[in-house]
């Protein structure tokens, strides 16, 4: 039996992508399995009794090394915050390659602290910052230093005792060109040194926990149990500023969502489903089902998907244990198409990743296929036809071409990037200033207006004699012929509309990181947490596959 | 130093903000990060080309011919995007030469790109500069400086056809040398050690 792909304008609507979850094929998770027999190390720990100081970490494995370098400095309360506007932050982290000299900690140790404000070099590959989630970090020392072990209840549901709020990679700030570590095998998969990077600081946080404790009381004073560090994780607040990139690196878009599709038709499409793998299938529900309810947040947004959820999740279950006959052939196909059919896309979404969960020879594969050489599409093919534009247009973008972009409500946002932090921002065109400044990221407004500048152009024309006297179209025009080639390359919705949720483009990228416990603090950014249940760095050689999805105790 | 990246993005940005539309700035910062990878002063003559950018005149042409003239200097950017938009055309003229464009250096990258997107090296001189462009994977020339170039006279570009480099007879004898390699086929080999038979008329 051959499945289709799932239509690329049902699952790249914004509202669909917004209900993305992590999964198998998610970045933390490769991470963990690509680097689970690397050598881990606690290179140099340099704390004072308040836990300011600096410490290295590494991962090694034959002549290649990783190491990242933590710089922990005392800031005031006041100074505290998530924004990117911060200039200072508990802590700071750069991952340098190789192992770094007296010279490179001391140079790092100057600049790193001040991350935009300070300059890298291209020895260093991922530079990050991070705050305590101090109610929860002074109680925990306190704890630890009267030799009393944290109320696991106030920890789980914060699920942290740091929360970064920005994980810089790819040349930013003088950080190495993606090119110059492209062909290692190790990190052929997307944003792996930025999941090496978070994951480390994860080690850090307990760390530096347990020194303070020590310091302050080193008599009575006990360690943090480390069943308790398994389940805390590391924290991340994120805003507009991870948007645009999802607009920015189509073909790298599309390859994420590809991959993810290609793993469930090929799922959909195994004729007799082994019994282990259905079991394991159905336990990662039965986990599920007492997971979910540790994901809180005050949003009434993601309250209200959090709900549909768990009720979808039950009348699931409930099919599968009173309805559904395990002897069917293509047994999960037959469950997709259930699910399709009484689900919503929230659940429907939850099941896929938890489908993919016995398969790792369906899944490894894909997961090395989710990089892009985007260079590669860049040139336009200008001998093409106008006659072979207008087809592309009708047949890729049919949906955005029915929106009517004379109307305000079509044209409310508009996207800009503040001088003060040269990060992405989303403002009212109709009651705020900078919309002559707006970038590029209007597709859906952009690609409507190419097919009406096209209706008058002879069918027979070429490409290139329409960008002659066209270029402001060129933008599109390059994003046209790439879609032809990456059906999941495009956002298939308006992204400046009044009803635009920008969090839903977070949530897409924050999925495929394998975020979890989604957060939103208002519709433009929101808190998650990352590695809540994982490995420590000294378990990896071997550990539950399935972590994710146990509930925490 | 910073980093290609770096390069790029804010090429891009400082493109726009001249007045070029999103679409050719991401050419713009796609070259002039090429050119800096190849060790040729991108960066230095955009900058120093933006800077006069808007105070002098520059000719933005449009339909390129196979000899292309004017008093008013052209634009090396809006000559460079029009020579990809049109590079069918091109090609077909094989020889094409401009005189006056402003900035030469960076009409270099458009010309590069064009090289790899036509599959043919194409000869690019600058004056007496000579630049050899092969398939936008590198360039070889007789130019190496860092000092920003604001003018050409003549540019002349001309599409290679794919040929060797070496005669037959050249190629005939590393061949023959390469056939020591070879293992010579006895009956026996020729019987068991291929696939097929002798004989597959079935």
């Amino acid at each position: 039996m051959e499945v289709q792909l799932r239509d690329p304008k049902v699952v790249m609507k914004l509202s669909k992508l917004g209900c993305f979850h992590q999964s198998k094929l998610s970045f933390l998770r490769s991470f963990l399995n690509e680097f689970k027999d690397w050598k881990y190390n606690r290179d140099l720990f340099d704390l004072d009794e308040n836990g300011f100081g600096n410490v290295v970490y590494s991962f090694k494995k034959k002549n290649r090394t990783y190491s990242l370098l933590c710089f922990a400095n005392k800031i005031h309360d006041e100074e505290r915050s998530d924004r990117v506007i911060a200039t200072k932050w508990d802590a700071a982290f750069v991952l340098y390659d190789g192992m770094p000299t007296k010279l490179d900690l001391d140079r790092l140790s100057v600049n790193v602290p001040k991350q935009e404000g300070g300059r890298v070099s291209y020895k260093e590959l991922t530079l990050s910052r991070a705050n305590k989630s101090v109610r929860v970090f002074d109680y925990v020392v306190k704890s630890l230093s009267n030799g009393a072990q944290p109320d696991k209840k106030l920890l789980f549901k914060v699920g942290y005792l740091y929360r970064t709020t920005a994980v810089y990679g790819s040349g930013k700030f003088g950080l190495a060109d993606r090119f110059r570590i492209e062909n290692r095998d190790e990190i052929n998969g997307p944003f792996r040194l930025e999941m090496m990077l978070v994951y480390l600081v994860r080690q850090f946080t307990f760390d530096q926990v347990n020194h303070i404790a020590k310091s302050k009381n080193p008599r009575k004073a006990i360690e943090l149990d480390r069943e308790i560090c398994r389940n805390l994780g590391i924290g991340n607040s994120t805003g507009l500023g991870m948007a645009p990139f999802i607009v920015n690196h189509p073909t790298l878009l599309n390859n994420w969502i590809f991959a993810k599709e290609a793993v469930l038709k090929k799922i959909r499409e195994i004729k007799f489903v082994d019994n282990k793998d259905f079991k394991l299938f159905k336990d990662c529900l039965k986990k599920s089902l007492t997971n979910i309810p540790s994901w809180t947040t005050d949003s009434e947004f993601q309250k209200k998907k959090i709900k549909e959820l768990k009720t979808d999740l039950e009348k699931f279950s409930d099919y599968l244990n009173h309805i559904l006959n395990p002897k069917v052939n293509n047994l999960f196909n037959e469950i997709y198409v259930w699910c399709e059919n009484n689900l919503r896309d929230e659940c429907i979404e939850y099941i896929i990743s938890l489908m993919m969960e016995p398969y790792d020879e369906l899944v490894k594969p894909m997961t090395n296929t989710m990089n892009s050489d985007e260079e590669k599409y860049f040139d336009i093919p200008s001998n093409r036809t106008i006659q072979d534009l207008r087809n592309l247009l009708e047949n890729n973008y049919s949906d955005i071409l029915k929106i009517d972009f004379s109307i305000k409500e079509s044209n409310k946002n508009f996207w800009f990037i503040s001088k003060n932090k040269e990060e992405p921002r989303l403002a009212d065109r109709y009651l705020q200033n900078g919309s002559e400044l707006e970038q590029p990221l209007a597709i859906a407004r952009d690609i409507k207006k190419l097919y009406e500048k096209i209706s008058n152009e002879k069918n027979s024309s070429t490409v290139g004699m329409f960008l002659v006297s066209n270029d402001e179209l060129r933008h599109v025009i390059r994003r046209v012929f790439i879609i032809e080639k990456f059906p999941y390359a495009e956002i298939q919705d308006n992204t400046i509309g009044s009803n635009l949720m920008p969090i839903d483009m977070l949530r897409l990228k924050l999925s495929f990181f394998g975020a979890n416990k989604f957060d939103p603090r208002s519709d433009k950014w929101l808190r998650i947490c990352m590695f809540q249940g994982a490995p420590l760095p000294n378990e990896l050689k071997s550990f539950d596959d399935q972590w994710i999805y146990n509930s925490l105790n | 130093m910073k980093s290609y990246s770096e390069i790029d993005t804010t090429v891009k940005r400082a493109s726009k903000a001249i007045g070029f539309s999103w679409g050719v700035s991401e050419e713009i910062g796609k070259n002039i990060r090429l050119l800096e990878m190849l060790g040729i002063p991108g960066f230095r003559n955009l900058n120093s080309y933006f800077k006069v950018y808007n105070k002098q005149k520059f000719q933005k042409i449009s339909l390129i011919s196979k000899q292309n003239s004017s008093p008013t200097p052209y634009c090396p950017i809006s000559a460079g995007v029009n020579f990809l938009n049109q590079l069918t055309h091109m090609e077909e003229l094989k020889d094409i030469s401009f005189n006056n464009i402003a900035y030469p250096i960076l009409f270099i990258p458009f010309i590069s790109r064009a090289s790899y997107i036509s599959g043919k090296k194409i000869i690019l001189k600058i004056d007496e500069k000579v630049f050899l462009l092969n398939f936008n994977q590198s360039i070889y020339s007789n130019y190496s400086t860092d000092k920003i170039l604001e003018k050409s006279n003549i540019i002349n570009i001309q599409f290679l056809e794919n040929t060797n480099l070496f005669s037959e007879d050249e190629w005939k004898e590393l061949y023959k040398l390469s056939e020591d390699t070879f293992v010579e086929e006895s009956d026996e080999l020729k019987q068991k050690t291929a696939g097929a038979g002798l004989t597959d008329n079935d």
